[in-house]
């Protein structure tokens, strides 16, 4: 038993808390679902290496003997994989400072509180090791499977690069605080978050749209151009990819740089944490915005007024606006490839359907959660004159005009090229963004706007079911475009996962 | 014609909450319903105001029944919680505009309604300031306003008075008694003894689901039984008539 505020105190304390999230997270808050999750967790990792095996085993003889083509791409994707890793620990190192929780409590107490942030900036680092298992344990399984056991220090790359991305998360959030100060520090970290983890793989996808006219972001690291300006075979540059394929000196160097990165970060940053939060606590709760300008009594209907209210409330939270703007920052490439392939080849333009589609639904998704289950004032509306299907129609609407505004422009773009496949993408985008209404209306639970990140661990079904919709919607509309009757497979796949979906819901309901 | 009518209102979550209640609410009258914890004080005035459906029973608001016709009921009643539920990036007046849409209220009269009340309330200095950063005072005047701000006929509150600072609390009370002298009816609940013995014409005591007692202080004395004069408080007679029923259950 270790005593109470020493750092294995502080280390059993976070555990268990991190545990019984993980548990929280996986069961959605009941046990009963312990089954379904754990069966879940099994599908998802069988799927995982299943593609991990189609994907690999063809190219098994290059992973023995490498050429440089081969380290360029690879190492170019391991670089995508931390950049996406550094994204995650800027996440949890903001949270970190502003998720008030158990701060008050810790702050106040004569325990130390640099301990109890020494501590937590470990775990960050375990989270986003954790995370970077996640992504890529299927890929070392089978690596090791087909390639032999020396694969399976890969894990121990992977350690390596999590806990050195988190490192410096802690250390690029802590440098923000210092730079813009503890009230801009929460918006700011999550923009450069998303930028750093979706700008530089969009980016890097711009750059193959641009040079090649694909999609493919490997397209840019197996160019001849950046495969003659990657450095020689026996250089550092590689030394990640040849740890991760058998070479135990170069891994053990490379966790020992990892950790003592990591150590230096903790031992260095826990007080710099610990002033930050409180920092966070000094700041006023919310501000004290002015709008004179907005407010009207005119006649307008119900549906206009709740319209109407959906818009102020989102176009006035810049944090909401970031979040969803994120999912439209993945408009970009599509936009660039129709850009690219205007006026020359009008057959590629079936490939920018499915995409658009896709994004409708997932940025409907997120704004129908706001409007359907982050309502604030849930009793104030219910209690109404008004009947709940027309609040709910109300709403819905809100959200379709509020996806079709981003993808207005690009529908212009399409309808340039092709008249039907424009047609196509908008019967498509209003069925997707249709389609994660519905689920949301389905699995609807009262939640605050605050918790939209943390939306998806509410209901992991939801989430999927989600997901599958915009996905089997966008494959019928890609079809669809190509003029392909084969369409109707796909959506009729969406209609079943909805049907299902309000199956699996109606009898906890 | 009663303001508000239930009869035989019942609703279970496993266990029962409110068994047969039955309650009747005289136009223009001040009612609190007092209850210990958990005796189903929240869940009567939940079903009253269409946020929950009862198991059984029927519900009444100025003759219309509330349960088949939940639009028209909704249209004279309001409803304001013990925790304010107000959008954090509206302003005051924003959030009364809103409101006043949803009840479909002339925009002059919305406007009008909604300057009186800001006054009243003593929120004209914030009045256009987002209402995230506001106290649990402030907002708890918002949504006063914002119950207020169609006019109701019925207003239900809930613990309204929770965690509001004297002025705050004063100014809410005085609202509800300027609103009840005007011919509006109210129907309260609270845990605060001596807003209920001020306040209210009559006072209905809740315990397990169902009403043990109900009258004006001097007849809920009388009821307590023999020992309860003049003097005794209304805390001495709800805590007897809780325990009595405890121990007859």
């Amino acid at each position: 038993m270790s005593a109470p505020g020493t750092l294995l105190w502080f280390i059993r304390h976070e555990v268990r808390l991190a545990w019984r999230d993980a548990l929280m997270m996986l069961q959605g808050g009941r046990r009963r679902r312990a089954w379904w999750a754990a069966l879940a967790v099994a599908i998802f990792v069988t799927i995982m290496h299943a593609i991990a095996y189609r994907v690999l085993a063809p190219s098994m003889d290059l992973l023995l003997q490498p050429d440089k083509a081969f380290l360029v791409a690879v190492t170019g994707s391991m670089g995508l994989v931390w950049l996406l890793l550094l994204s995650q620990g800027m996440e949890t190192a903001t949270r970190g400072f502003y998720a008030r929780a158990d701060l008050d409590l810790i702050l106040s107490s004569p325990a130390s509180s640099r301990r109890l942030f020494a501590v937590r900036i470990g775990a960050i680092a375990a989270t986003t090791a954790a995370m970077a298992l996640l992504l890529a344990g299927s890929v070392i399984d089978v690596m090791a499977y087909l390639g032999g056991p020396r694969f399976l220090m890969a894990y121990g790359v992977l350690a390596a690069m999590g806990i050195t991305a988190a490192a410096t998360a802690v250390v690029a959030t802590a440098l923000l605080f210092r730079i813009v100060g503890a009230k801009r520090t929460r918006l700011l970290a999550q923009i450069v978050a998303a930028v750093v983890g979706a700008g530089f793989v969009v980016g890097i996808q711009a750059v193959a749209i641009l040079s090649n006219g694909s999609m493919s972001r490997l397209v840019v690291f197996q160019s001849p151009a950046w495969i003659a300006a990657a450095p020689d075979l026996d250089s550092a540059a590689w030394w990640p990819l040849r740890a991760a394929m058998g070479d135990v000196r170069l891994l053990a160097f490379l966790l020992a740089g990892a950790v003592t990165l990591l150590g230096l970060t903790m031992v260095f940053a826990a007080g710099a944490f610990a002033r930050n939060a409180l920092l966070v606590a000094s700041l006023p709760q919310g501000k004290t915005a002015v709008d004179r300008k907005t407010t009207s009594f005119r006649p307008r209907s119900q549906a206009a007024t709740l319209r109407r209210k959906e818009w102020t409330l989102l176009r006035r939270d810049p944090w909401l606006v970031s979040q969803s703007l994120m999912q439209v920052l993945y408009l970009l490439p599509p936009a660039l490839m129709l850009w690219h392939i205007y006026g020359s080849d009008g057959s590629k333009v079936v490939t920018l359907v499915p995409v658009l589609v896709m994004a409708a639904g997932q940025l409907a998704g997120g704004l129908a959660w706001l409007a359907i289950s982050g309502e604030d004032a849930p009793d104030l509306v219910a209690t109404a004159p008004v009947k709940p299907r027309a609040i709910l129609r109300a709403k819905i609407e809100a959200v379709l005009l509020a996806v079709a505004l981003p993808l207005a422009p690009l529908v212009l773009g399409l309808a340039c090229v092709s008249l039907f496949v424009a047609g196509m993408t908008i019967l498509g985008a209003a069925l997707a963004a249709a389609g994660a209404s519905v689920v949301q209306l389905i699995f609807k639970t009262q939640g605050k706007r605050s918790n939209f990140r943390r939306r998806q661990t509410a209901s992991r079904i939801a989430t999927f079911a989600e997901a599958f919709v915009s996905i089997s919607i966008a494959a019928g509309a890609g079809l669809a475009a190509a003029g392909l009757w084969l369409a109707v497979v796909p959506i009729a796949a969406a209609a079943g996962i909805l049907l299902a979906s309000h199956a699996i819901a109606r009898p906890g309901r | 014609m009663n303001a508000l009518t239930i009869q035989g209102l019942t609703k279970s979550f496993g266990r029962p909450a409110v068994r047969g209640l039955d309650l009747s609410l005289r136009a223009g009258e001040f009612y609190a319903l007092l209850g210990p914890n958990g005796a189903g004080k929240t869940t009567s005035l939940r079903m009253t105001a269409g946020l929950m459906q009862p198991d059984s029973g029927s519900i009444s608001i100025f003759g219309i029944n509330a349960l088949a016709n939940p639009v028209e009921a909704k249209r004279i009643t309001a409803w304001v919680s013990d925790e304010p539920m107000i959008y954090d990036k509206l302003t005051p007046v924003e959030y009364l505009a809103f409101v006043a849409g949803l009840w479909q209220i002339a925009p002059a009269a919305g406007q009008r309604n909604t300057e009186a009340l800001i006054d009243l309330l003593g929120l004209a200095p914030h009045a256009h300031e987002r209402c995230e950063g506001f106290s649990k005072g402030m907002r708890q005047k918002v949504a006063l306003a914002g119950a207020l701000v169609h006019d109701p006929k019925l207003i239900i509150l809930d613990e309204p008075l929770t965690g509001l600072d004297a002025g705050s609390s004063r100014q809410v009370k005085n609202v509800l008694l300027e609103r009840v002298a005007a011919g509006c009816t109210v129907l309260m609940t609270t845990h605060i003894l001596e807003v209920a013995e001020r306040m209210a014409q009559r006072i209905g005591i809740i315990a397990e689901g169902r009403l043990i007692a109900e009258g004006t202080l001097d007849e809920l004395r009388a009821q307590a039984g023999p020992g309860h004069d003049g003097q005794t408080s209304l805390e001495d007679v709800f805590i007897q008539m809780v325990a009595d029923s405890a121990a007859a259950a």
